[in-house]
């Protein structure tokens, strides 16, 4: 079982308390009523399921009930870092050669 | 007596109880602090089981965990029957019953073993080819042949009527194995205070301790010292010491999985004791000291019961007291082996020869061995074992070839080198390293915060071991944050040291010979069969495993994972490191279904949910279904009723006077803010910036790909304040799918979302003296059809208590829905009950609200959708906001084969023969004549009989159902064809007018 670093309360808890939601930084269109098929099926259907780093969506269901986004080594299933919903994409990951 | 063969003033246990036990039906006593095979040992049963495949006779090979020949069932009474329980890890207790596997009609006479002498049809690979072709043969006779001959063991048939128990622990330290090693990692953990877990899988701590007689530690013999250490370690408040307890599964960030066998080895456990219990630990350090496990010499029919690896025949000896016979054989490939036959031989057993296959080794055992006059062969093989439900003798030969010698032995101990056990370290995706002079996988690179240490880490010696182990354990510890460390290291005054030994197949048992040399015991593998393994085309050792199964019975491989990989090396022509070593997965050891499972059964497999109304619908004889976690009254049967006149005479008084039904279930969510309306706009299809406050509308919740996701009426309290309802399955997925949008897509809402469902208790009362029954019980509401008309929701008091009134409907009538306070739900559903009395009025169930529902053509989203079906399909249209420019779903609307012609549409249908009801889920087609298999253009997803009615209903999902109006299409069942037309959706007054009848 894993431990997960939730982002708002700030504490490493079991993964039990966590629920997995898809792929992060998949923004939905401001203008959604007028995206062209191409632009929703990547938006809907393309997940990137890399070997390796992950930014993905988190949220603690049984604990502060928040979505976070994580980065995780789909490999070794460790946690590079969690961060709050919004913030951007992280340029840098602690201890991940580029 | 306790067994012919224990030796007085040997063992550990020399004061011990006696222990009557009985095997295959024979009495037999034992002592208290035997195993079951010490104990059998003792009384000179060797011969135990018989083997996987070839149903060849089998003994006891090991000492402890590895074992993979002495399977046997345990049987306290008919629910309590263990089957394939390793006997060289159960402890005997006084009535213990056991049984051996995989025989009939008897051990020593078993007909099964036919298939040894056609073992040339069974080489490796059989499942794989012999059962090939043809294809119906493997259903009628291949599988139900394996599976009766794969019998290992017998499951009970009866419930478990035991429990189990689950605990989860944190500590800085977590030790695994208490042998020499993990005892002094323990012991300099401790000393700094940090909170350490020690675990071992034995009764009793020591590990090779127990066997080792020529191990001193500060002072003492080895196996005292450990027990003196262990009982200071358990003294202690910060040290948690676990006995019979094995470490089975190593997981993600040091989280490591252990079961204890908390009552297995008692007599009679008491009913408060928990048979096991699973203990989930989270470490900051773990340390790794799970030892090494001797491996067997592969010669030919080296499986003969009595031939058992020297490390376990001298701890029979040294602990149990027992001999393993009395004129012992030695086979081996290192010095470790001469130790059990130098204690033998001092014990009194006679050693008949030492058959070493080292040309001149020199060492002080083997000093010691000749001092004490054993016959020792170097440079020499057993070729073979004679004997056949015992070992009788072996055959001798230089390895090099030469005259062979037959020697009669009753026993032969046997030692090709010590495997490190590195199953947790892989288990923790540490990767293994190959020692190329030891010959041995080691821990090379970690990925967790673990390290190992002693045999399992390839460290030789005691006093090695210990000083590692120590340095390891104040290291974790400090790692874990410990601030000083006090105490002193063990110190070794003696100790035994070995190393070396060989991998793979012995002389006699070559790539030129076809004999029966066991690699794998438990899964009858052989050295030829892994040999032709690579012959026929296998070239990773994954392939190999899958293709011979070897490694891949309940013992994993313990003693045979090494030999296999050191033979399909050699075949290859490649080193060992390149063939690779297979992956070690969790379990280490087999673990039960219960100690899995634990409180989580019967009852407490689930939360069961109920309804403040539950108690008054039980009291009243209702019959209950599950939906979801809730338990909901399905119908309310009178005496002498069916499901089907209960059912029937619900539905008919709803329409004919009233109903009451309890709604609670409902899921209900608030949406509270300034932006609510705004929220509500782009989570459902339906506009709500306009809808007045104290109205009410259906509303429709797609997914971004344009399904339907759920539905609900929903009553705008106030301009800021909406009461969401959800499908009783749907709620928490909604609330999910409604919190993800506001945190993560809009964010800059003003809106709070809470689940209101366990708050407020829902009560349907709907027919035409709906308003009837309410009103006398209302205060603060107009009821009147003006003040409060279909499709609004009024808040005031219901018997004296807040309520939410909606006027709305699920069957078409007059109706509303009574919320409030969950704790008044039932005293306020028993003064509706009481006015609903005066009036006729009839509680019904789930079925009649399905019924009534469908009458009206109402769907039910999971039921009349399936995740593919959009509001046109369902035909919803016109609740989706034409104006509006933006809701979840609704790019994925105008998708092009969500617009496309010819999709499935919803639709009533009427069978021509009124009586008949067709089946939720079969399949319609339009042409029932047409060849087989028939082009299916829809099927049924709502069927009833319809008293009200009087005729069948039905609604499927049709392609093109809308433009097929009066169309007939056909209904193929096994029991012919149903003929029905297609119609609307509405069977039940289509003008609606008794919405305000
Ligand atoms: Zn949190």
């Amino acid at each position: 079982m894993l431990l997960i670093r939730c982002p708002y309360c700030e504490e490493e808890r079991p993964e039990l308390e966590f629920r997995n939601a898809g792929e992060a930084h998949i923004a939905r269109s401001a203008n959604m009523a007028g995206e062209s098929d191409d632009d929703f099926e990547k938006f809907f259907f393309i997940r990137s399921n890399p070997k390796g780093i992950i930014y993905e969506r988190w949220r603690h269901m049984h604990g502060c009930a928040r979505f976070f986004n994580a980065v995780r080594d789909t490999v070794t299933d460790k946690f590079v870092m969690t961060y709050k919903a919004g913030e951007p994409k992280p340029s840098k990951l602690p201890g991940v050669a580029k | 007596m306790s067994g012919a063969f224990r030796i007085p003033g040997a063992g550990r246990f020399s004061q011990a109880k006696t222990a009557r036990f009985s095997f295959d039906g024979r009495s037999y006593a034992g002592i208290e602090g035997d195993t079951l095979a010490s104990a059998l040992l003792a009384n000179g049963v060797h011969l135990v089981g018989r083997s996987f495949k070839y149903h060849r006779p089998r003994g006891i090979l090991s000492a402890g965990a590895e074992e993979p020949n002495a399977l046997v069932e345990i049987k306290r009474d008919a629910a309590r029957k263990t089957p394939n329980v390793r006997a060289t890890v159960q402890e005997l207790y006084d009535g213990l019953d056991g049984q051996s596997q995989n025989r009939w009609p008897s051990l020593s006479f078993d007909l099964g073993a036919v298939s040894d002498i056609a073992s040339p049809l069974l080489s490796a690979g059989f499942y794989y080819k012999t059962f090939m072709w043809p294809k119906a043969a493997w259903k009628r006779l291949y599988e139900p042949k394996i599976r009766a001959a794969a019998g290992l063991g017998v499951s009970p048939d009866q419930p478990d009527p035991d429990h189990y128990s689950s605990r989860y622990a944190h500590c800085d330290v977590l030790v695994l194995g208490g042998g020499a090693a993990g005892i002094a990692a323990a012991l300099a953990a401790a000393e700094t205070g940090v909170r350490v877990i020690l675990a071992d899988e034995q009764a009793e701590f020591g590990g090779s301790l127990r066997f080792e007689s020529g191990a001193k530690i500060d002072g003492q013999d080895g196996f005292a010292w450990a027990q003196a250490a262990v009982a200071k370690l358990a003294a202690m408040d910060n040290v948690r010491v676990l006995s019979r307890t094995t470490a089975f599964g190593y997981y993600a960030q040091n989280f490591v999985g252990l079961v204890e066998r908390v009552s297995e080895h008692l007599r009679t456990p008491g009913h408060d004791l928990a048979r096991e219990r699973l203990w989930q630990v989270r470490a900051k350090r773990v340390v790794l000291a799970s030892g090494a496990i001797e491996r067997h010499m592969v010669f030919a029919d080296n499986d003969r019961p009595g031939i058992m690896l020297a490390g376990a025949a001298r701890t029979y000896l040294n602990h149990y007291g027992v001999a393993v016979g009395r004129n012992v054989g030695v086979y081996t490939a290192n010095d470790s082996a001469y130790a059990a036959a130098i204690d033998l031989k001092k014990a009194g057993v006679n050693v008949a020869a030492i058959v070493d296959l080292r040309e001149n080794p020199t060492g002080p055992v083997i000093d010691e061995a000749r001092a004490l006059g054993i016959e020792i062969n170097f440079g020499r093989a057993v070729l073979r074992a004679g004997g056949k439900l015992r070992v009788s003798s072996m055959t001798v030969q230089p390895k090099n070839g030469g005259g062979e010698r037959t020697i009669a032995v009753d026993a032969i101990l046997m030692s090709a080198g010590w495997t490190p056990s590195v199953h947790l370290f892989s288990q923790s995706r540490g990767k293994v390293a190959f020692n190329d002079e030891t010959k041995r996988f080691v821990p090379g690179t970690y990925a967790q915060d673990c390290v190992s240490v002693g045999a399992c880490n390839g460290t030789d010696g005691l006093s090695a071991t210990v000083d590692e182990a120590y340095a390891a354990g104040a290291k974790a510890a400090k790692d874990a944050g410990a601030k000083t460390a006090k105490g002193n290291k063990p110190k070794v005054d003696a100790s035994e040291s070995w190393s070396r030994g060989m991998l793979g197949a012995a002389p006699g048992a070559g790539p030129d010979t076809t004999v029966k040399a066991f690699v794998d015991f438990q899964n009858d593998v052989t050295a030829k069969d892994i040999r032709q393994a690579v012959h026929e085309g296998m070239r990773s050792i994954e392939h190999v495993k899958r293709f011979t199964t070897n490694g891949m019975a309940t013992d994993q491989g313990k003693t045979s994972n090494m030999h296999g990989l050191a033979i399909a090396a050699e075949t290859l022509g490649k080193p060992i490191p390149e063939v690779g070593l297979t992956t070690f997965r969790a379990p280490y050891t087999p673990v039960t279904f219960g100690a899995i499972v634990s409180h989580a059964r019967g009852p407490l497999f689930d939360p069961t949910r109920r309804t403040a109304i539950h108690p008054w619908a039980e009291a009243q004889g209702a019959v209950f279904e599950d939906v979801g976690q809730w338990k909901r009254a399905w119908y309310f049967p009178k005496a002498g009723e069916d499901m089907h006149a209960a059912v029937d005479r619900e539905c008919v008084a709803v329409r004919k006077t009233a109903g009451l039904f309890d709604a609670s279930t409902l899921g209900k969510i608030e949406v509270v803010g300034p932006d609510a309306a705004k929220f509500m706009e782009l989570l459902y299809t339906n506009p709500w910036e306009k809808l007045e406050p104290g109205r009410c509308r259906y509303g429709i919740m797609l997914r971004e790909d344009g399904f339907i996701y759920d539905d609900g009426v929903v009553g705008r309290l106030a301009p800021d304040r909406f009461h969401v309802t959800t499908t009783t399955g749907g709620a928490p997925r909604v609330m999910n799918h409604m919190e993800d949008y506001l945190q993560t897509e809009f964010p800059h809402l003003n809106v709070w979302l809470t689940s209101i469902t366990e708050q407020w208790a829902v009560i349907a009362v709907q027919g035409p003296k709906s308003r009837d029954i309410i009103a006398p019980l209302v205060e603060g509401i107009d009821m009147s059809d003006e003040a409060l008309p279909h499709m609004s929701v009024r808040e005031g008091k219901i018997c004296g208590v807040p309520t939410r009134l909606f006027r709305m409907s699920f069957t078409g009538e007059r109706g509303f829905e009574v919320n409030v306070p969950a704790d008044y739900g039932q005293a306020v559903w028993e003064a509706l009950w009481a006015e609903g009395q005066k009036h006729g009025a009839a509680a019904y169930g789930t079925e009649a609200m399905h019924v009534l529902r469908a009458e009206k053509g109402y769907i039910i989203v999971g039921q009349d959708t399936d995740g593919t079906v959009t509001p046109n399909d369902a035909g919803l249209d016109w609740a989706v906001g034409k104006k509006k420019t933006d809701f979840v779903g609704i790019r994925g609307l105008t998708r092009p084969d969500l617009v496309a012609k010819g999709r499935k549409q919803l639709v009533g249908l009427k069978t021509r023969d009124p009586k008949v009801v067709l089946e939720e889920g079969a399949q319609i087609v339009e042409d029932p004549k047409q060849a087989i298999p028939m082009k299916m253009i829809g099927h049924v997803s709502s069927s009833y009989w319809s008293e009200n009615c009087g005729r069948s209903i039905a609604l499927a999902l049709v392609a093109g159902g809308r433009d097929r109006m009066g169309e007939t299409l056909y209904v193929p069942m096994p029991n012919g064809v149903i003929e029905v037309e297609v119609t609307g959706m509405v069977f039940f007054d289509e003008t609606g007018g008794r919405l305000n009848g």
